[in-house]
């Protein structure tokens, strides 16, 4: 398999897919080494071992509550960038995609406090975001963060779908992730009309243009490539 | 995609996955000789026939039942669309638009491709054009001469789809097969957006890509009657017992709870509004 992804074309994600592969190399080896923790920070796994840091957010994946907070986790991340874009968007966009931007800030929002609702005590608590790497005056800046955002949520919901045991969750989720692909596809129509749905763009992230599938990817890898955006140390156990 | 983590990620659901396999070792052999040749472009056709050998013999009817329905309404969009793209000349304009629908309609085609792969000998009578009526008794008697019409019963079609697959999700929990469904259901949500969007600029300006509440607060925001089955429960603002409309103070508005969630269809629900474009002789 690993000749099959030396092969595949460069796409803007691959960089990013080829970091994930590598620590998710880095992480089968902890595991051997009977490590049950993956400590997952901002700026990877390498460094932020300074002993002042808080200990962060701990995913626990043996139960329901645990991918609930991991969805929990990038709703949080979304409803924060779009709160930031809605806020101030890019003198570029038109009205009609300020509106939508908005709705789409609302969308995230309900699904961040749903969350959190429904986790109550057994929430993670807030996380601090890092969005440096965005730059919020720029149209096409702030459009191919969104699009990351939504194919990436996308394919968080559907890898996390098989650990979900409670069919209201299961529901639920299902539920979130069509609206997170509508967004996704209107985004990807505001960057280039008609690659709603371009998955030759998307089989880095496990998607499929011969089987027509989205992108699929376990929590692992979407906190990979979500990291350079979270500044709150996110430790997986039991993943 | 990765094969070996697929398999950690079931093994974790269905800690005998490599039990169900190794019975048959020259299966696993042979599905790990071909990957070196295969395309993975071929790997998810690939990836369904490893998981009949592991679980087709075991596979709930329950399962397979879903399977078979989620066939049933990829035949109906796939025929739908492939219809007007090759047999109704000048319905769709040129561009942009015929693109869009052609990216559709092979999407739905390699749905019915992957999903009869997947059933195998379980799969379901394949469906032909012949056996459906999509001016669903006339109704939408101009949906092959007018383009308007068409966009209106495509619409439908996909916001049907993305209803269909999330009711049946508990069905297939922790099942391997619930990986497929969920990448065919978000693809679904990607081509009702776009629709929608088509649909919008084509006389109907206030649809946004997700649905909304509709005029007044009914349930059915594209205004068209006919399809209200389609859209029943989409103006719900509660979800798990939580209102969603200014949830934990904020300014989340109805329309905005409606939108942030799409409602699921029960099996009978789709079964009505599906029958209602199959012919006699062919209804579920």
């Amino acid at each position: 398999m690993d000749n099959l992804n030396e092969n595949q074309t460069t796409s803007p994600q691959s960089t990013d897919m080829m970091e994930s592969k590598l620590q998710r190399r880095a992480f089968l080896q902890y595991a051997g080494a009977g490590a049950a923790v993956m400590a997952l920070a901002a700026a990877g796994c390498k460094k932020d071992r300074s002993p002042e840091m808080s200990f962060g957010a701990t995913l626990d994946f043996k139960d329901d509550f645990g991918v609930l907070n991991y969805a929990y986790a990038l709703e949080q991340l979304e409803a924060a960038f779009y709160m930031k874009v809605a806020s101030a968007p890019p003198s570029t966009f038109t009205q009609a995609q300020v509106n939508y931007f908005k709705d789409v800030q609302f969308h995230e929002i309900a699904h961040r406090e749903f969350l959190k609702k429904v986790l109550g005590t057994a929430s993670i608590g807030n996380l601090e975001v890092d969005f440096s790497s965005i730059n919020f005056n720029d149209g096409p800046s702030v459009l191919a963060a969104a699009r990351t955002f939504e194919d990436l949520g996308v394919a968080a919901y559907n890898g996390a779908g098989i650990r979900l045991k409670t069919d209201a969750y299961l529901i639920a989720a299902g539920q979130i992730v069509s609206v997170e692909a509508r967004h996704a596809a209107w985004v990807r129509d505001q960057i280039s009309n008609g690659s709603f749905a371009d998955l030759s763009t998307l089989t880095a992230w496990g998607a499929s243009v011969s089987g027509g599938l989205d992108a699929s990817l376990s929590p692992d890898k979407v906190l990979n490539a979500a990291s350079k955006y979270i500044k709150t140390k996110i430790n997986v156990i039991n993943l | 995609m990765n094969i070996l983590s697929i398999l950690d990620e079931i093994e974790k659901v269905d800690g005998e996955i490599y039990e169900r396999i190794s019975p048959r070792r020259k299966a696993m052999q042979d599905f790990y000789n071909i990957g070196k040749k295969i395309s993975l472009a071929a790997m998810p056709l690939a990836l369904s026939s490893l998981f009949n050998k592991a679980y087709g013999q075991t596979t709930p009817d329950t399962v397979n039942g879903v399977l078979n329905f989620a066939l049933t309404l990829e035949y109906l969009e796939y025929h739908f669309y492939n219809h007007a793209l090759v047999a109704a000349p000048g319905l769709i304009p040129a561009g942009a638009p015929t693109m869009a629908i052609t990216t559709i309609r092979d999407h739905e085609k390699a749905h019915v491709d992957l999903l009869k792969t997947t059933l195998g000998s379980a799969a379901r009578t394949p469906l032909e054009y012949a056996n459906f009526d999509f001016t669903a008794g006339g109704t939408f008697g101009t949906v092959y001469s007018d383009y308007t019409t068409f966009l209106k019963v495509a619409t439908a079609f996909e916001d049907t789809g993305v209803r269909a697959y999330k009711g049946q999700a508990p069905v297939l929990k922790q099942h391997p097969s619930i990986i497929t469904a969920l990448q065919i259901h978000s693809v679904e949500a990607r081509h009702a957006a776009h629709i929608r969007q088509m649909l919008a600029a084509n006389g109907a300006p206030s649809l946004k890509p997700w649905v909304s509440l509709g005029a007044g607060g009914v349930s059915n925001d594209t205004g068209i009657a006919a399809v209200d089955l389609v859209y029943a429960r989409e103006n719900t603002t509660v979800q798990a017992t939580h209102e969603i409309a200014g949830i934990n103070g904020t300014n989340v508005s109805p329309a905005n709870a409606a939108e942030s969630f799409d409602e699921f269809l029960t099996k009978a629900e789709v079964t009505t509004i599906a029958n209602l474009f199959l012919k006699t002789g062919f209804k579920l």
